[in-house]
């Protein structure tokens, strides 16, 4: 007979492992009943993502394709004359890809460090075979380039199989060949204004660099005139009767569940310059039939869509924190003297500031991903981020650097994901 | 808008009333609108009906994009698809197409050997090129007044105020530019080479940015001039050919700084149909086909033995369709033919600065 | 909130910019819905309002648009026999229709099915690293959706699950699941479990007591969490224009590459279409919510 709280025991186990052992059977049963959808979700979402994602750190093109050239490469100082023995592996290498037909990925590899570089591979490699020592003067006479060290240093950051250079690229900084970085070439960089009137001031951006900041720009716009927007029927829909608010509820949802095609298509009928508002403003003689605005396919088209899209998003979280807020407690401001203005301002605002937080980074987060609208009518200067990924995936093919510009983009919108977390909290998401 | 024509008239119903499908269906892609109703007509339909094949026809905006990751994917589900040269010869080097042998093409009506009948640079290892299309600028001639007659006066607002339409992409733009500038068609490639160039061809389309509404589909020249969204556009020539010739739009085509270019059948890596393919490419490269294509659209066949055969347009006995091809002797005086080598070089660099001058 | 009869003119003028106000946003919002309605019914080949429709002239309305959708595609639109047949497995429009319901309602069954289990297991106190947990599930509706697609195409590439119908299926599957755990979590927060217990205790087992008595219970939660799963696929194109080919190719597939280039009326006809269909599904939502507050006893004040 020792203490009381181990001596319990029933049918031959003390009672705290019992419970122990129950604690973790249910535990256990729990999580199995999550197990299928954490893995299913594992294999078709997050590991095509990581797997993506990782690709803008390896690129094993060059080397596995100019296995011999890209061993010498390792050697190379990248300062001294590339000598016979870099040439001679670069023929032998040029031979093998022009017969495996591989000497365009491997030309178009290079190209991307080095742009016209492209025909210098493809034209050598048909008369590689025919070459003889010594191949440095032989190659240098079917291309004059090849003495150049220029295409060598571009040859050397491409056989980096594993690379920071296109994590680099899409923040505009390119890789020299020993390693270091170098600000993308003054051809590729434009002068932007930042910031608003007296506050502007110019600086210099490369393209990534420009359309990040675009992209903020244009979310954090879209994200404020749906607060602008959402705040007022919100709070109409939080104060009026429930019958009456379930209905003007339907005026909120109905668009919600319309589908973004088709709310982008009836924006273009409404916004080209045949369409209905141009009509509209020609027929009240706001303007004439040659003065007609220009509302859509430029960037004054995303941040309407946009908007329009995305109001739902922040009305009904603003809806069910307005819904839970006393009106008593407005009352008892008043009645103690307060006015209108500072009863809503000083009482009711303060409460619904939860709700601001939850709409604003929801609208936040969708935004800065956006791809459909700005495509569909973003015109020039409309264009966001997601549109170049997508013109890098399925245009330039350079899934690198897709890869890249996504890593960058993703960073910002988890970064985004855990202040919601620290504000609102993932498991006080709602729906409709 | 149609982007799957299925094309199966014996073989459908035969098909369907004996209840087996022993036929072969294969998928064709191509640019869309009125171009590729050309090739439903001229090729698509009369093969089918001669073999009893299914041709299943997808539209495309060009570009090897579709086919690298269907090559890549492991998954291709294209047989044939009508590219540019330059797309062609980059295709070719990443070992994403099938290699394509003009010897076994069929020989000309006049018995010359295919290679000798087909022009000199319109076939490679890999693609049997079809007709010669150019780049040419269009405006609508009731809304513009006055006559544009050369490049530069695309470039000029102030003489032929009105919005212009202008393909999303460098590629003609460029060198369009460039002549537009006073550099001779001869010249425009080298200067191109040079950042100067490429900055010179930027500043002269930055003159017009502010006016420019931008395409990408062939079928959207027409459209946006049709709709008065634009009054000059630049345009594939077949395309506005069509719009007048079909819809009687009063739309005139400028030939001046005409930049023209070849479109060739290539065949992904791994095509699911190979043979009938090949069957098909064989057939609609042959001198009639090609003939055929032509009373459709202005496009210019690529076989010697086919151009004499070149009549009018199909339902307008008419409408010579000789003087409206690229290739007419009073349409050549100024023009430039695409460097495919060119492009292939520097589409990626020029790319990249025409977005970053886009996005500015 | 109305208005008190001892209401100044100050606050009397307040309270009717304020509803006018709120007037317009409304009608921001269901302007562009209403819009495409009587332009889908328009004669002329244009997106805006003719004369003749608007002095309501009958010639100036057509379905020709709605006829386009049928007959868009077809081998042989003039045929007498074997008329909608044709339009089953040709007219382009259908087909998208089809191939939209057909991974739509796939994918919508699969992230229900595992969707709810989870949700059943993470609305257990005792369900370890529940907060890591759920913020892993509900990452597909927070990561830009252009990376997911290029993500998914790498990836399923390697498995041959590119252009084909499976591939689409998993991918929006995927991105239904974020609102079925939502959705289900919800309802769940107010169930009791001592009923769960109650069962139990009386003999049932763990089977049993879910279809018998957290079923029902929950069973609005996971309906409005299958049509929320329902319309984020049918209504989604980024990954679709990634992922699939013209055989998989659905509904809003077909329509942003005619946005793209040759813009109809089609367009609007097929949008009308569409603005029916979120109609009824919104309806149904809207009876079920009414019907879980009955259960749980919550009643409309």
């Amino acid at each position: 007979m020792t203490t009381a709280e181990t001596n319990i025991e029933y049918e031959g186990e003390s009672l705290k492992k019992r419970l122990d052992k129950a604690m973790f059977a249910s535990r256990r049963r729990a999580f199995l009943l999550v197990l299928p959808l954490l893995l299913f979700v594992l294999v078709t979402f997050v590991a095509p993502v990581l797997y993506f994602l990782f690709q803008g750190f390896y690129d094993p093109t060059f080397s596995r394709i100019m296995p011999q050239t890209s061993a010498q490469l390792a050697e190379w100082d990248t300062v001294s004359e590339p000598d016979e023995a870099m040439y001679a592996a670069l023929v032998a290498d040029l031979v093998d890809a022009r017969k495996a037909k591989t000497i365009g990925k491997v030309a178009t590899r290079v190209n991307r460090e080095k742009a016209g570089t492209r025909s210098v591979f493809t034209s050598s490699a048909r008369k590689a075979a025919k070459l003889e020592a010594p191949f440095k003067e032989a190659l240098i006479d079917v291309k004059k380039e090849w003495a150049d060290p220029a295409i060598w240093e571009a040859m050397k950051t491409a056989s980096n199989t594993w690379t920071l250079g296109y994590y680099a690229n899409a923040l505009d900084y390119r890789q020299n060949a020993d390693g270091s970085y170098r600000r993308q070439d003054a051809s590729r960089r434009v002068d932007t204004e930042v910031g608003f009137g007296d506050w502007s001031f110019t600086v210099n951006l490369g393209i990534h660099q420009l359309l990040f900041l675009r992209t903020l720009q244009i979310s954090l716009m879209v994200t404020v005139f749906c607060l602008l927007l959402g705040y007022p029927i919100a709070y109409l829909l939080a104060t009026l009767p429930l019958r009456t608010s379930n209905l003007l509820m339907i005026l909120v949802l109905l668009p919600f569940w319309t589908s973004i095609l088709v709310r982008t298509t009836s924006w273009i009928a409404m916004l080209q310059s045949q369409g209905v508002v141009n009509d509209l403003l020609v027929f009240f003689g706001v303007t004439n039939d040659d003065g007609r605005f220009s509302l859509i396919y430029n960037k004054l088209g995303t941040l309407i869509a946009m908007t329009h899209i995305l109001l739902p998003f922040m009305v009904l979280p603003l809806f069910s924190v307005m819904k839970g807020i006393p009106p008593s407690y407005v009352r008892a401001a008043k009645s103690l003297g307060a006015t209108n203005w500072t009863a809503f301002w000083r009482v009711y605002a303060p409460q619904t500031i939860p709700g601001i937080g939850a709409g604003a980074i929801l609208v936040f987060i969708v935004a800065i991903g956006y791809y459909i609208t700005p495509a569909l009518v973003g015109g020039q200067d409309g264009q966001m981020i997601s549109n170049f990924i997508d013109f890098h995936m399925r245009k330039s093919l350079n899934w690198n650097l897709a890869a890249g510009l996504g890593g960058v983009l993703l960073v910002i919108v988890m970064f985004l994901y855990w202040l919601y977390d620290r504000i609102v909290g993932i498991d006080n998401m709602k729906m409709g | 808008m149609k982007l799957v024509t299925k094309l199966a008239p014996a073989a459908l119903a035969v098909s369907m009333t004996l209840g087996v499908a022993s036929a072969a269906e294969i998928t064709v892609v191509s640019w869309g609108g009125a171009y590729t109703k050309s090739q439903v007509e001229a090729y698509h339909k009369p093969w089918a009906a001669a073999t009893g094949n299914t041709v299943v026809s997808e539209d495309y905006n060009g570009g090897l994009s579709e086919v690298k990751a269907q090559v890549e994917a492991g998954n291709v589900k294209w047989d044939l698809v009508d590219v540019e040269l330059s797309d062609a010869v980059r295709g070719c080097d990443e070992g994403l197409l099938e290699t394509l042998d003009i010897n076994e093409m069929p020989a000309g009506d006049d018995g010359t050997a295919a290679a000798d009948d087909f022009l000199p640079g319109t076939y490679t290892d890999c693609a049997i090129g079809t007709i010669v299309w150019s780049t040419i600028y269009a405006y609508d001639s009731s809304k513009v007044e006055g006559t544009p007659s050369s490049i530069a006066d695309f470039f000029d607002t102030e003489k032929f105020p009105g919005k212009r339409g202008i393909r999303k992409n460098p590629k003609a733009n460029m060198e369009m530019a460039l002549m537009a500038d006073g550099v001779p068609a001869d010249e425009v490639y080298s200067v191109l080479a040079t950042a100067e160039g490429v900055e010179r061809a930027l500043a002269k389309m930055d003159s017009i940015k502010d006016q420019v509404v931008w395409w990408e589909a062939g079928a959207q020249p027409p459209q946006l001039l049709a709709d008065g969204e634009v009054v000059m556009t630049t345009a594939y020539n077949g395309r506005i050919f069509n719009a007048v010739a079909s819809e009687d739009k009063p739309f005139e085509i400028v030939w001046d700084g005409q930049v023209w270019d070849l479109d060739l059948w290539v065949m992904p890596k791994g095509a699911p149909n190979k043979e009938a393919a090949m069957d098909f490419v064989k057939f609609s490269t042959d001198t009639k086909r090609l003939a055929a294509q032509a009373s459709w659209i202005s496009y210019g066949p690529v076989r010697k033995s086919s151009s004499s055969l070149v009549g009018s347009f199909h339902d307008k006995p008419d409408l010579k369709m000789d003087v409206h091809m690229p290739t007419a002797p009073s349409n050549m005086k100024n023009a430039l033919q695409n460097d495919f080598e060119f492009w292939a070089d520097n589409q990626d660099q020029l790319n990249e600065q025409f977005n970053a001058w886009l996005a500015k | 909130m109305s208005l008190p009869a001892y209401a100044g003119w100050g606050e009397r003028l307040w309270y009717y910019t304020f509803r006018v106000l709120c007037g317009l946003i409304f009608l921001f919002l269901i302007a562009p819905i209403l819009i495409v309605l009587p332009l889908s019914f328009n004669v002329e080949p244009y997106f805006s309002f003719t004369a003749g429709m608007l002095s309501f002239d009958p010639d100036a309305f057509s379905l020709r648009w709605y006829r386009d959708i049928l007959t868009n595609g077809m081998v042989n639109p003039e045929a007498t026999t074997g008329w909608w047949a044709d339009v089953w497995n040709n007219a382009q429009w259908v087909r998208s229709m089809r191939n939209s319901f057909f991974i739509g309602i796939i994918a919508t069954l699969i992230a229900t099915a595992l969707g709810t289990l989870a949700a059943v297991g993470l609305s257990r106190s005792e369900m370890p690293y529940k907060k890591q947990i759920m913020a892993l599930l509900i990452s597909p509706m927070i990561v830009p959706l252009v990376i997911t697609a290029a993500g998914t195409f790498r990836a399923f590439s390697e498995f041959g699950l590119a252009y084909t119908h499976m591939g689409v299926i998993l991918a929006h599957a995927v991105l239904g699941i974020p609102f079925v755990i939502i959705t289900v979590t919800a309802t769940l927060v107010g169930f009791d479990q001592s009923m769960v217990r109650a069962a139990y205790s009386m003999g049932a087992g763990p089977v049993r007591t879910f279809f018998k008595v957290q079923m029902p219970l929950i069973l609005p939660g996971v309906i409005s969490g299958a049509l929320f799963a329902f319309i984020t696929s049918f209504d989604e194109v980024v990954v679709v224009i990634q992922l699939a080919s013209v055989e998989q190719r659905t509904i809003p597939r077909q329509m942003f590459s005619g946005i793209r280039e040759q813009i109809s009326p089609t367009i609007l006809a097929v949008a009308t279409v569409l603005v029916v269909i979120s109609i009824a599904l919104l309806t149904t939502l809207e009876l079920l919510r009414r019907r879980s507050e009955r259960l749980r006893g919550v009643t409309p004040a």
